[in-house]
């Protein structure tokens, strides 16, 4: 019971990581069809973001407090330049925009490598995230526990704001139809700059909330972004209920599996799963409505 | 209209008879003549060794520029390919190395090796093996992916798993396939000894001659009836599909020759440089792979060749002098070839010869037909504007 | 269904024909005897003031943040080398090459340093994927390799120099030191998923089977993934063995000690002994997670010892004050010094002769006194096992008494039999 309540937090664990870090990406790629493989160095800009405000605040509670709404500004801002540069000269080529962007995850690597060095740097935790809850007898650590918070408040703030706000129903217009959109009057182009902007500025939130787990160095955008992918493109394009199910369905999976395989063998399965699921149903979980002709 | 129209026409070369076919012949043959007598007499072993790595390299270049640049179908997945053929290959070396009833002195579990190992003992087994295993693989990833109607960015990042899945398989199987380590060592290449100057410039010939045979192919399959279809699959897969024909087929047909390309260009690979590890196999080095093709312009013939073998080299150079400055140069030229010059640099320069297709190229692009048709986007329909006219935003799909 | 041309056979026969002629040209040779290098006799040009050595680490890449440290030591090295007077009177020119974290370009600039730019001799190298694949390179062209790395033996080749540590002179003393010091009854073994921890595993495995300690668990983390670490405290949580004995690698420490200090463990109820932690990656981790952790090595930046000193002072002035040596860049260090040792032994840089006189050869190194053994090409190093202080530097705590000779095949240990061992060096 103790065993399959740790691997059910670590599957919840895991799911919450990967759900904070594909909002962002199922946003973007809701948005304009554009998988943008700097994603991962947009977390790994808002990680270090963490660092940078812990050296000028020591208290490490205060830092966190202060780097996740500063991440989301440096990693949202990072997102609209590119979107200005490069991305919106592509929309008519969104594989392009693949490659484009992983030319820039390239360059951005380098840039922290050269600005931070290349080992890892720690952003320490504050004291009230180490530590772990009792729950049943199991230890369901704190830190892992701020993540799912954070996760499923990320989730909660952003389907209001799209369901609620106008700049919501902006969104909404141009993701379903950007033709129509923009007959009524809506500027597409800068509500596409505005979502690129809270998109990449989620994932600069998930770079800080990765600091409490994971190492904070360069290629540290690498670990989690094949998964996140896999979440984005089986929860279904731009579908926000779709990532929050395809993320806690992969994670609890991958937990389930490693339960009684080895790590390695269980994200293989898991691979695989997805691949197979992905077949069966290429348009994700759920899909925007269409009057296509498939 | 002009662009339908065009692609209908007889490509010029064929039109032209027989001057045109001796031509194309008297091309390849001044390529062979070059390629085959000229590098072996004029370049050191060290850089005919090199030379006949970026030849790999470039083989797996040409089956990406006839899916993606010619067929629109991006795989970030060719990785898996082209591990497949290099670890069949690999597996045959180790065997024909220990002898008749050996095995790898690596694996000791047990006697003999395993059962998957023993099928490649034969050398006909093996070249079978390394074009068939492949070819059936993608075979079968094509039909269930392409029938289910998955293109675009799902492609990609299905193919990218693919990879990424088959990399970590690899590093977990460390008794029976050498795990992370990889395969090496191997002494000697269907009876000739490796470490023989003579039969490394022998192994160059067979680089050479493989690449310009798959050249070839490529060019034959571009003028024929498939070509158009591939291309107009990549233009309009919907209306391919109303005009009675199968894009899945064709699609199919594409993804199997760049996977069985791939998988040469793997197995020519290991003999070259000695080792296969799944360092070579996953994410990174299927993008890797893609850059060549981009930088050289995807959908034309020689351009993913020439283009996989500058960045090749590129990168063999300014990697020993510039360390650092060569990553920034490998993004910034993913950036700017794509982003500004997705005909590939030769477009820039107006240099490179495109099979005659017939139809007016549309300038520094590689875009054919009306300018910004959103032909691989996520989404399932994908119909550019429908009353023809080059529209200056992005597709009107009906959502 | 669309019809399609049968494609030309002009260009495909051309290609053919052209492939045939070539073929046609040039000596076959058949099978040559085995080992004869046909094609690779040393270029080394020793007229002149100076003599090349080859220096091959990541310097971009994952791997290239434990290599550059590797980099720096040679590069010192060799400046105190040529201050000196430089090898048989001719000063060290240094040709530096990156492997870029990619063992097939490890490969291939190897080729090029013996090959083109005819080097006396190769320092670098760290994962045991990148020496295997320089291996048949170092052996077809009769080079010599220096590799600094501590790794999982089960290797002797005649072309490699190794002056990091094998599994007897690491691993298991730290078993050693678990069992009779910390009194250990059982081990959970968690590595990361490649070649050293497995085989390292093995090793110890046999080792417990032989001395009577219980292996609850043997857990694998995929490199460079962090996702499965909760998984695998879990299991080492309820598993609970005395001590934890750790091979992962890089991040995925840190990842690892966060979540294990999370859930209440901790180094006095069960110490985890790690052997890819060093001084560079304390600080990473976090020195309040480490502290009080073992490691085993045979280095540490606190050895007290005049050589010691006058290393981390000539370091810290090329470097800066905050860099810290570990036991990679010591053996680095070491490899040149030795090889300076051999070549004058042997007054020629010629391989076989250095390779003849290899034998003995010895050094006192930061780490104390080391002797090279001329049969299987280690030097014989005390182990050390530390344990992390609060100020991020490692103490030691334990240290054999007089260094231990290298047993790559492990031959000298009769529980170690059954280890599955590569044939080609560990013969019989």
């Amino acid at each position: 019971m103790d065993a399959v309540l740790g691997q059910v937090y670590a599957g919840i664990s895991l799911a919450s990581v990967l759900l904070l870090i594909a909002l962002g990406l199922t946003l973007t790629f809701g948005q304009m069809g554009v998988i943008n493989m700097a994603h991962g160095e947009f977390l790994m800009a808002g990680a270090y973001t963490a660092f940078v405000t812990q050296q000028v605040f020591e208290a490490a509670g205060l830092s966190l407090l202060l780097a996740l709404p500063l991440a989301f500004l440096v990693a949202g801002l990072l997102g609209v330049l590119l979107e200005v540069t490069l991305i919106s000269r592509l929309y008519a080529r969104p594989l392009d925009t693949l490659l484009v962007t992983w030319g820039v995850s390239l360059v951005l690597q380098q840039v922290a490598r050269d600005v931070f060095g290349a080992p890892a740097v720690e952003v320490r935790a504050p004291s009230w995230l180490t530590g772990n809850v009792e729950v049943l007898g199991t230890p369901f650590t704190t830190g892992r526990l701020f993540i799912v918070v954070l996760a499923l408040g990320s989730v909660t703030v952003l389907s209001l704001v799209l369901r609620s706000t106008a700049l919501g129903r902006r969104i909404r217009a141009v993701v379903q139809s950007r033709g129509l959109a923009e007959t009524s009057g809506v500027d597409s182009r800068r509500t596409d700059r505005l979502t690129f902007f809270i998109g990449s500025g989620l994932a600069g939130v998930a770079g800080v909330a990765l600091t409490l787990i994971a190492s904070t160095q360069p290629y540290m955008g690498s670990t989690y972004i094949v998964d996140a992918f896999l979440v984005v493109v089986a929860g279904g394009i731009g579908q926000i209920r779709g990532a929050v199910l395809a993320a806690f369905g992969l994670g609890l999976l991958q937990a389930a599996f490693a339960y009684s395989q080895s790590v390695s063998t269980a994200k293989v399965l898991l691979l695989v799963v997805v691949i197979a699921f992905l077949q069966v149903r290429p348009q994700g979980l759920f899909d925007v409505r269409t009057r296509s002709v498939v | 209209m002009s662009a339908s129209a065009g692609s209908l026409r007889r490509p010029a070369a064929a039109r032209a008879g027989w001057t045109g076919r001796a031509a194309v012949a008297g091309a390849y043959a001044a390529a062979a003549a070059v390629l085959l007598l000229g590098a072996p007499a004029l370049l050191s072993d060290f850089r005919l060794r090199l030379l006949t790595q970026f030849l790999c390299l470039a083989m797996v270049a040409v089956g990406i520029g006839l899916a993606w640049g010619r067929g629109g179908m991006l795989t970030l997945g060719q990785g898996l390919f082209f591990g497949l053929g290099a670890y069949i290959m690999a597996m045959h070396l180790q065997l024909s190395d220990a002898g008749p009833g050996g095995r790898p002195s690596f694996m000791v579990t047990g006697s003999g090796a395993p059962w998957w190992w023993e099928l490649f003992r034969s050398p006909v087994a093996a070249v079978v093996g390394i074009v068939a295993v492949p070819g059936l693989l993608a075979l079968l990833l094509g039909l269930s992916v392409f029938r289910r109607r998955v293109k675009g960015a799902y492609f990609a990042i299905l193919s990218q798993a693919s990879a990424a899945a088959f990399a970590l398989l690899l590093v977990s199987q460390q008794n029976t396939i050498g795990g992370s380590n990889g395969l090496s060592s191997f002494r000697q290449f269907f009876g000739y000894a490796l470490n023989d100057p003579v039969n490394r410039r022998l192994l160059f010939s067979i680089t050479a001659g493989l690449l310009i045979a798959m050249v070839a192919v490529v060019h034959q399959l571009m003028r024929s009836r498939f070509g158009e279809l591939l291309t107009a699959v990549r233009d309009g897969e919907e209306r391919v599909r109303f005009l009675g024909y199968d894009p899945a087929v064709v699609k199919v047909v594409a993804y199997v020759v760049a996977a069985v390309f791939a998988a040469v260009g793997g197995a020519m690979f290991v003999p070259v440089v000695g080792i296969i590890s799944p360092n070579n196999v996953g994410v990174v080095p299927s993008i890797g792979f893609l850059i060549g093709v981009a930088v050289g312009g995807r959908a034309t013939l020689l351009g993913p060749v020439l283009g996989a073998l500058a960045v090749s080299y590129a990168g063999s150079e300014l990697s020993a002098r510039y360390e650092s400055v060569w990553i920034y140069l490998q993004g910034l030229l993913f950036i700017v070839v794509v982003a500004f010059l997705p005909g590939g640099l030769g477009s820039a320069f107006g240099a490179l010869p495109r099979p005659g297709r017939g139809r007016t190229p549309v300038v520094g692009s590689d875009e054919p037909g009306p300018a910004p048709a959103a032909q691989d986007g996520p989404s399932l329909v994908n119909e550019p504007e429908p009353f023809g006219e080059p529209v200056p935003v992005r597709t009107g799909e009906v959502r | 269904m669309y019809t399609r041309r049968r494609p030309r056979t002009v260009p495909l026969a051309l290609a053919a024909l052209t492939m045939a002629v070539s073929a046609c040209g040039g000596a076959r040779v058949g099978d040559t005897e085995d080992g004869a290098a046909a094609g690779g006799s040393s270029c080394v040009d020793t007229a002149g003031e100076s003599v090349k050595v080859g220096l091959i680490n990541s310097m971009s890449g994952t791997m290239s943040i434990s290599e550059t440290t590797v980099r720096r030591s040679l590069e010192l090295a060799i400046e105190e080398v040529n201050a000196a007077g430089g090898v048989l009177g001719k000063q060290i020119e240094a040709v530096t090459e990156d492997g870029a974290s990619e063992p097939t370009v490890f490969a291939e600039r190897s080729t090029k340093l013996l090959q083109s730019d005819c080097v006396a001799a190769v320092f670098g190298g760290w994962t045991s994927s990148s020496r295997k694949a320089m291996l048949p390179v170092f052996e077809d062209n009769d080079g010599l390799l220096f590799y600094p790395v501590q790794y999982e033996g089960l290797e002797a080749s005649e072309n490699i120099f190794y002056t990091g540590a094998t599994t007897n002179q690491q691993i298991i003393p730290a078993l050693d030191y678990l069992k009779d010091e910390l009194g250990v009854t059982s081990l959970h073994l968690v590595g990361s998923d490649y070649v050293f921890p497995r085989t390292a595993n093995a090793i110890i495995k046999a080792y417990a089977e032989e001395h009577g300690i219980e292996i609850v668990g043997e857990d694998y983390e995929p490199l460079g993934s962090v996702e499965g670490i909760p998984t695998i405290v879990n299991r080492v949580r309820s598993a609970g063995a005395d001590a934890v004995f750790n091979t992962l690698n890089g991040d995925s420490n840190v990842s690892f000690f966060t979540q294990y200090a999370n859930v209440g463990l901790d180094a006095e109820t069960m110490p985890v002994l790690s052997v890819s932690i060093a001084e560079e990656e304390v600080p990473g981790v976090g020195v309040d997670k480490l502290a009080g952790q073992y490691t085993a090595w045979n280095y540490y930046q606190t050895v007290d010892s005049p050589q010691n000193e006058e290393f981390v002072a000539a370091f810290k002035a090329k470097y800066g004050a905050d860099a810290v040596t570990s036991d990679p860049m010591e053996a680095a260090y070491t490899s040149v010094h030795l090889w300076k040792g051999m070549v004058e032994k042997a007054e020629s840089f010629d391989v076989d002769a250095v390779q003849e006189a290899a034998g003995g050869v010895g050094f006192d190194a930061p780490e104390g006194s080391v002797t090279v053994d001329g049969d299987n090409h280690h030097i014989a190093k005390t182990a050390l096992i530390g344990r992390v202080n609060p100020q991020g530097l490692i103490d030691t705590v334990w240290s054999s008494d007089a260094p231990i000779e290298p047993d790559p095949c492990l031959e000298t240990y009769d529980w170690a039999d059954g280890i599955e061992k590569d044939q080609t060096y560990c013969g019989s």
